[in-house]
């Protein structure tokens, strides 16, 4: 049988510590995606380490009056938590729109953040994949590309990045708390995640020694004027097509300060500054919301079926910031249903 | 039969406690006594052969037992005769562990035995076979223009009519022709159920064998022709089967194995598949399309020409009647039907729900709402035109074709009239709104079909067949037919099945088992009758003495003279006094060819749907769904409503979403689980209605029924397709219609 070691840890430096040990070592939290992994065959850990008793499940005030979340809070009580839905809406609508409600009541916030990519290949030991198995080819640029990547793609690998949750929190520019044996360090959201390069084996820049504590959200005030769009081959428990996440501030029809990041077109949450910078000052219309949209894929670069994602994602972004606009988080009664 | 206490009452499942609770046990759940475990490796390579097999480290694992391969399977039965099952096509069938050829991607070339599955699965993982590829074709693209026609080898497929009529020349003289090609892609059956087998060993070396499948007496056959088997070797049993759509209706390889390892190893052995590999057998085949219609001045139909292409595997040719439909659902005189085969690397095609229906209708059904828009007319208004009142494939009348009153009640409820027929005319907020109709019909079939019956002393009536319940109500609609006849209340009796000992019943498929098991029931059920009659006339003192079987009626547990229902016998006094502990009888029921040969015998239906379209982001949602259906008589409208609900579902499915894709490079599907290969949640079904519009039919079979399993899902994705265009003004000749098809 595939063995490996199953071991509790009971404290964040004792955590730490075994995750240093040889081996290969893998912290086990609501077990969503790994387990999938072990039974695929994709992740073969020789150790497991069950971080669910860490006292890291708890939502708090965060010092600077921002909101802290557990690593280990689950992605349901998250999405419900009084203070997330007031303050940060756009959160507990991003995480609803993924999964199904089982999944989110063991789905953890850390595990979300860790969630591999759902590129066919990557799944499928028959075929090469550089992200499995380093250095064997890229299965998907020749072949069926349909769900992945069109921004920030590489060589050798165009994968996406499926989470939900984390284009929202992106968008929301959370900060990463992260503990490794030289202590703790923040990390800057759009700073976690990583682009493939031709290291596609790497998701995000977390070392080996960390584990990941709790997740940031500044106080900044995104409640009123918000969108999670997702766009997805069935209307629940499917991946996004194209996700936007959008949020603005507005004084009038002036948008004084926006915020745009996108699912599932990138090997990470995609986050545009740059677009956002367009938004700022500017007047909260169809014109503005154009010139936003185009930016954001002025670089993309289709693979063949995937290509109608960069059209898609221009009007995807331009529907949402009209939402988030009119604040009405979602267009239609069919969008976002969560059961 | 008007007045019944039984039949054609909305009841209950007979088995729904069994299943809610988890009584009811599927093949891979018996867990019999020193069970091991078998775990399956599938080839990753399309074609080639296996070069090499090292099993030296894995045998060496502690617990593991067994690897078999082609290399040490004992000699099995030589002829391809001894491989065929009772619905295989013509060819030569696949055989497990033959040979080191690899003809498709997924086969399975070895299957790993040992004490758990867990150190089965983890054997199959690191299990050494080197291979040697060369080169696969998968892509039906290329094999246009090289079709061929295939044999007759499958049972129930009817090659196409010759062509009639001058079809060539009254398309050029047609005022309104439209000449196009349709598609669908790969798709799976995907039952949730997936495919085990418990192969349990007794002493002796006898097996029982539980066996996911669609037809108990069909696993049978298989496995004692291919291992030398006497009936009484090997009995297969199925009490439930947790969903088929035509994926049970061969023997698929895990059966095989199971036996294998069983007889060789003389142990009880389980192997079940994964998911992954419910996606390496039998599909609905990809399939190319044209369908040319013309239409005079008046609308009616000048000349259809339909040709379809579809792949099969190399080994064997898969056939289904896709295109016979197009030449009788409408009154047209010049017709032309083509059907073509090309052959692929992959594994044979296999019945999918309403095979070759579901694709020809298609096809045929947005043509013809192509052709009303090219003629101006209203797609209803069209098809009501040229309403075929005969059969002109087989120059028959129908037994009953109710499809008229199917149109008019099914557009009456949906509100067809209301539709602006002008395409891109109806909103509802934001949202474009589509009404989009279609037809379907179905074969409504007959095969023989033995059953037995017991009543005892005690009053409880034990029926059996050897018949399968795939979900569709078999054994609810068995307990009405029989409670129906023998007068007992529905507790009394208990309706058993799968299970090789019972009396013969064909595969569960086709939507032909209430016609055929139900007659059989019922004759069973008039024997015993008949029996019961003559013991009761013994008793002493018989109010019955004189009276004749027609004289007689079984009501409410008594057996009474129907002009004088006071002169009455207990059914349960009848049998204690004949001595015995029970009263038996069996029957055996088969078509009255007689009768039926001098028509065409099809259930019809007639589906309206609304769809709303947000234009700008290509989301889809089919918001309403009237789905007309005549199927003759109906046995239980609670479980025939489901079986239509679950077919609108089906439809919507093959038209929204569902397609395995294939990529050529490696010659393997990509999409090859459930988190890929999507099929609808919840929240994409809205409101479904269904209509039954009864018919009265003696010929089809004494019951009058027809059979609801497949009819329902016809019409459905041709409907959704014509609604989008309706909405839209985008005529989409592919399916799935997934968003980037809409934008
Ligand atoms: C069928 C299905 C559908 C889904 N659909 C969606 C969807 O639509 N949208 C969406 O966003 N998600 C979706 N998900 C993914 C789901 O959100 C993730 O699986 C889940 O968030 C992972 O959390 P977990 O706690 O279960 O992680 P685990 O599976 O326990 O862990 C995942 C990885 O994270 C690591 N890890 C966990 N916690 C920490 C930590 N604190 N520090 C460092 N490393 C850690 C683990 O070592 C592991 O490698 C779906 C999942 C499934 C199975
Ligand atoms: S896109 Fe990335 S994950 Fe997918 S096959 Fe290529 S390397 Fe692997």
């Amino acid at each position: 049988m595939n063995s490996f070691t199953y071991t509790r840890a009971e404290a964040v430096e004792a955590a730490v510590r075994e995750k240093s040990a040889s081996g290969k070592v893998k912290f086990i939290a609501g077990g969503t995606n790994l387990l999938d992994l072990m039974k695929e065959n994709v992740e073969r850990p020789t150790r497991l380490i069950d971080i669910n008793r860490l006292p890291l499940t708890k939502i708090e005030a965060a010092p600077d009056g921002g909101l802290r979340l557990g690593a280990l809070a689950t992605n349901a009580d998250t999405a419900w938590n009084a203070e997330v839905e007031k303050r940060y809406p756009l959160l507990s609508q991003a995480i609803l729109a993924g999964a199904s409600p089982q999944l989110r009541n063991m789905a953890t916030n850390g595990g979300n953040l860790f969630q591999r990519t759902r590129c066919y290949y990557f799944y499928d030991l028959a075929t090469p994949c550089n992200k499995r198995e380093p250095g064997s080819g890229c299965s998907a640029i020749g072949g069926y590309n349909r769900i992945l990547g069109i921004l920030g793609t590489s060589e050798s690998c165009i994968a996406t990045h499926p989470s939900d949750m984390c284009v929202a929190l992106a968008a929301l520019a959370a900060t990463v708390r992260v503990t490794g044996k030289n202590g703790e360090r923040v990390v800057k959201f759009e700073d976690f995640h990583r682009l493939p390069g031709d290291t596609p084996q790497f998701d995000n820049t977390l070392q080996p020694d960390e584990i990941v504590t709790a997740i940031d959200l500044p106080a900044e005030d995104f409640s009123r004027h918000f969108s999670y769009l997702k766009l997805r081959d069935r209307t629940s428990y499917a991946f996004a097509l194209i996700s936007v996440a959008a949020a603005l501030q507005l004084e009038g029809n002036t948008i004084k300060e926006g915020r745009l990041a996108l699912g599932g077109v990138a090997h990470k949450p995609w986050r545009d500054t740059t677009a956002e910078a367009l938004l700022k000052g500017q007047p909260a219309t169809e014109e503005t919301f154009r010139r936003v949209a185009a930016k954001v894929v002025e670089g993309a670069k289709g693979y063949g079926h995937n290509t109608f994602k960069i059209e898609l994602a221009k009007r995807a972004i331009m529907r949402a910031l009209k939402q988030a606009t009119e604040g009405m988080p979602v267009a239609d009664a069919f969008q976002n249903s969560n059961p | 039969m008007s007045n019944t206490n039984y039949i054609g009452k909305a009841l209950s499942r007979v088995d729904g406690p069994a299943k809610v609770t988890g009584a009811a046990k599927y093949a891979a759940e018996f867990n019999v006594p020193g069970l091991v475990y078998g775990y399956v490796v599938s080839s990753p390579v399309a074609k080639g052969k296996i070069t090499k097999i090292d099993a030296a480290e894995v045998l060496a694992l502690p617990g593991v037992l067994q690897v078999f391969s082609h290399e040490n399977v004992p000699m099995l039965a030589l002829l391809d005769r001894s491989y065929k099952d009772d619905v295989a096509p013509g060819g030569s069938p696949f055989r497990p562990l033959h040979d080191a050829e690899i003809k498709f991607s997924q086969q399975p070339v070895a299957l790993v035995v040992a004490d758990t599955f867990e150190l089965a699965r983890y054997a199959a993982s690191v299990l050494k076979i080197e291979y040697e590829t060369v080169a696969h074709e998968t892509d039906l693209e290329t094999k246009r223009g090289e079709g061929f026609e295939p044999g007759t080898g499958k049972t129930g497929f009817v090659p196409p009519p010759p062509p009639r009529g001058n079809p060539d020349k009254e398309f050029e003289n047609a005022v309104h022709r439209i000449d196009q090609e349709y598609v669908h892609g790969t798709q799976h059956h995907n039952p949730m159920e997936m495919f085990g087998t418990t192969a349990e060993y007794l002493d002796g070396g006898k097996l029982n064998v539980y066996d996911k499948t669609q037809g108990a007496l069909n696993s049978q056959r298989y496995i004692r022709q291919i291992f030398g088997l006497s009936k009484d070797d090997a009995r297969v049993i199925s009490k439930y089967t947790g969903g088929g759509f035509g994926s049970g209706l061969r023997p698929q390889y895990q059966l095989f194995m199971a036996v294998l390892a069983a007889l060789e190893l003389k142990k009880s052995v389980r192997v079940s598949l994964t998911r992954q590999q419910m996606f390496s057998f039998g599909h609905r085949p990809h399939t190319l399309q044209t369908v040319k219609l013309g239409t005079n001045a008046d609308g009616s139909l000048a000349a259809l020409h339909h040709h379809a292409l579809h792949e099969t595997s190399r080994f064997e040719d898969y056939t289904e009647n896709v295109v016979n439909w197009s030449g009788m659902l409408y009154q047209c005189d010049n017709v032309k039907l083509g059907y073509q085969l090309a052959k692929l690397d992959v594994y044979t095609p296999q019945d999918m729900r309403a095979p070759g229906a579901a694709t020809g209708l298609f096809a045929l059904e947005v043509a013809m709402d192509e052709m009303a828009y090219a003629a101006g007319l209203d797609p209803l208004e069209f098809r009501l035109r040229n309403y075929a009142d005969r059969d002109q494939n087989l120059d028959k009348p129908f037994s009953s074709k109710k499809l008229r009153e199917c149109y008019h009640e099914g557009a009456a409820k949906f509100g067809w009239e209301e539709r602006n027929p002008a395409p891109r005319s109806m909103r509802q907020g934001n949202m474009l709104v589509g009404y989009g109709m279609a037809t379907g019909v179905w074969d409504a079939s007959q095969q023989k079909a033995g059953a037995k019956v017991s009543l005892s002393a005690d009053g409880k009536l034990t029926v059996q067949s050897a018949t399968n319940e795939i979900g569709t109500g078999t054994y609810t609609i068995m307990t009405q037919v029989a409670a129906e006849y023998l007068g007992l209340p529905l507790e009394a009796v208990d309706f058993q099945l799968g299970d090789t000992d019972f009396p013969a019943a064909p595969v569960q498929g086709g939507s032909w088992t209430a016609a055929s098991v139900g007659t059989a029931v019922k004759n069973a059920c008039e024997a015993l009758g008949e029996k019961l009659l003559k013991l009761a006339q013994q008793m002493e003192g018989s109010p019955l003495k004189d009276a004749k079987f027609e004289d007689v009626e079984f009501v409410n547990g008594q057996l009474r003279l129907r002009l004088d229902p006071g002169q009455a016998v207990v059914v349960r006094d009848i049998v204690q006094a004949s001595g015995e502990t029970k009263v038996e009888a069996d029957a055996t029921a088969m078509p009255n060819l007689i009768k039926q040969k001098q028509y065409s015998l099809h259930a019809h239906n007639a589906v309206f749907v609304e769809v709303q379209i947000d234009e700008e982001l290509g989301t889809l949602h089919v918001t309403r769904v009237v789905n007309a259906v005549a199927a003759g008589r109906i046995m239980n409208p609670k479980t025939a409503r489901s079986q239509v609900l679950g077919s609108v579902v089906w439809g919507l499915s093959m038209a929204l979403m569902e397609e395995t894709v294939m990529d050529h490079q490696f010659g393997r599907y990509v999409n090859h689980n459930y988190a890929e290969y999507h099929i609808p949640v919840c929240a994409d079904i809205h409101d479904i209605d269904v209509l039954f519009v009864e018919e009265e039919d003696d010929i089809v079979n004494p019951l009058g029924v027809k059979g609801i399993g497949e009819v329902g899902m016809l019409g459905v994705a041709a409907a959704i397709t014509n609604a989008v265009y309706h909405a839209t003004g985008k005529r989409i000749r592919e399916l799935p219609i997934m968003i980037d098809k809409l934008l």
